[in-house]
């Protein structure tokens, strides 16, 4: 499994938590590795243990640290880039949520050997989504929960995001899109890349 | 059915449109974009220049080129590179079809263009996340390729150093003698024993000798030049390597020097604590070139040989010892202990 997932999962219990939290929960699972290098290949059978651990030691769900994942990737400031490739997906809530079919695609093309699950998504009823995640890892589908949810904020949206479970192999999430500006879009210009933002 | 101009300005956001005398007469809506005037109305060369395949002086010169991939630009912004292609209008006139290529990245820099500025079709915004993604992958490829060079780094050092003195260990005398041999540096080996060193370790234990082994060091780093390399070669043998130094009065000092301090008693973890040094020193000739393992172990026999002649003292190694301790008439066994 590719090292950016697990090192994805250390940088956000090390920065919501503390650096000692993650080193308790890595002694806890018992694995060979201390901390984990985004461009290197890990052992899939890891991040199940390594999950578990960190639930164990925060005391906290899975589902919850997924879901504070998700949205600590997009709106923590080592991580503008995602929160930029992101809005790649579309000008609105709705059109990025449409986009999301060619996430594994979009993620493959930059990051060769970065396999996230399948993404299927609907609108059967106008403003009212339906994502189905197949694949591996398991869960992936409470990090998109998380991810929505800061990214619609992002949008100046109102949904309601809610993970309904997994139903025939898939984890089935509803989305529920409210008012389209309710808040400020945060906006996102072509221009202004991570190193203009930087300078 | 929709008229050619308006289909061009629904889907085409970077054509041209020139008319038979050679004027624009339409262009599409990302012009405007970029810096200049609306070109409407003015000549088409006088705004855009063709680079390739050739420069077109009239408007039949540039229909003929219809079919093939041009290379231009603006005038205006001639650091900007365009391609694209021209289409003959069958009505004297012709319409050219542009894109930036590869420059689009700089583009959208430099003219803050958005996702409205290019046709939905068009890959560029495929291109352009490609770029971002492309180049955060990298970052993090980089700073995981800075981590390893820096622990190669570290464990390259730790590898020549010797752990207890800190001085550099036996792997970093070979580099450096191995340089040596390479190159026309003369220099001096000065091999160095302790003497009673044993007796210390033995009766007052390991870590008071590790202590003697370190206050030796230390000696031997104030007595030194900073280019002289010094190296616990193992146990109680230390060798310093002093390039370009081969006068023998200084290095009679150096020695004499050295044997001095580390003679003077000691108290170390409460103990009184005395012990000695011999040193052999070898000095490299120009005018007789030999390998350095060669003067090492020349060096090595003048150490027995001061050894022998009563301990505590130093000897230049002189061609009637030998090259070797086989040549020494006392068994270097014998001589060694202690």
């Amino acid at each position: 499994m590719h090292g950016l997932i697990f090192r994805t999962l250390e940088a956000f219990i090390s920065d919501a938590f503390g650096p000692e939290r993650w080193a308790q929960a890595v002694a806890l699972s018992d694995l060979p590795i201390t901390s984990f290098e985004a461009m290197l290949q890990y052992d899939a059978a890891y991040f199940p243990i390594l999950l578990t651990a960190c639930a164990q030691n925060l005391d906290r769900a899975p589902s919850v640290i997924l879901e504070d994942l998700g949205a600590y990737l997009i709106t923590h400031q080592n991580h503008a880039s995602v929160r930029r490739l992101m809005r790649f997906g579309g000008d609105t809530f709705s059109e990025l949520l449409h986009s999301l079919d060619d996430l594994p695609g979009r993620t493959r093309l930059p990051v060769s050997g970065l396999e996230l699950p399948h993404v299927h998504i609907r609108e059967p009823i106008p403003r009212n989504f339906t994502i189905h995640c197949t694949g591996t890892p398991t869960g992936f589908g409470h990090v998109l929960v998380g991810l929505l949810r800061a990214m619609a904020d992002d949008y100046g949206t109102l949904a309601v995001l809610e993970h309904r479970g997994v139903r025939d192999g898939a984890e089935v999430i509803e989305v529920q899109v409210i008012e389209t500006a309710f808040a400020d879009d945060r906006g996102f210009s072509l221009a202004e890349t991570e190193a203009a933002h930087l300078a | 059915m929709i008229s050619v101009t308006d289909l061009l300005l629904a889907i085409r956001p970077l054509h041209v449109c020139i008319g038979p005398t050679g004027h624009i007469r339409q262009v599409g809506k990302s012009f405007c974009k970029l810096g200049i005037d609306d070109p409407t109305g003015s000549r088409f060369l006088e705004v855009f220049e063709i680079v390739r395949p050739a420069k077109p002086a009239s408007m039949s010169d540039l229909r003929n080129l219809a079919g093939q991939v041009l290379r231009l630009r603006l005038r205006a912004e001639p650091e900007l590179g365009l391609r694209g292609l021209v289409v003959d209008d069958q009505a004297d006139g012709a319409i050219l079809d542009l894109s930036f290529g590869i420059a689009v990245v700089d583009a959208v820099q430099r003219f803050g263009l958005t996702a409205q500025d290019f046709a939905p079709s068009d890959l560029v915004m495929e291109l352009l996340f490609l770029q971002e993604a492309k180049s955060s992958a990298m970052a993090a490829s980089f700073s995981l390729n800075a981590r390893l060079n820096g622990a190669r780094l570290a464990a390259e050092t730790d590898a020549l150093t010797d752990g207890l003195t800190g001085l550099h260990n036996r792997r970093a005398l070979d580099g450096a003698l191995a340089r040596l041999g390479q190159s026309d540096t003369e220099y001096a080996i000065l091999q160095m024993d302790l003497d009673r060193f044993k007796q210390v370790n033995d009766t007052l234990g390991h870590s008071v000798g590790d202590a003697v082994l370190k206050r030796v060091a230390a000696i031997v780093r104030s007595q030194t030049r900073q280019d002289d390399l010094l190296v616990r070669a193992g146990g109680d043998e230390f060798v310093v390597v002093c390039p370009g130094l081969t006068d023998h009065s200084r290095l009679t000092s150096l020695a004499a020097g050295l044997i001095r301090d580390i003679s003077e008693p000691a108290i170390i973890d409460g103990q009184d604590v005395t012990i000695g040094a011999s040193i052999g020193i070898a000095v490299s000739r120009m005018v007789v070139r030999c390998d350095p393992a060669t003067h090492v172990s020349r060096a090595d026999v003048a150490l027995y040989a001061a050894k022998r002649s009563g301990r505590g003292r130093h000897l230049f190694w002189t061609s009637g010892m030998g090259d070797s301790l086989a040549d020494l008439d006392l068994p270097a066994a014998q001589s060694r202990g202690g």
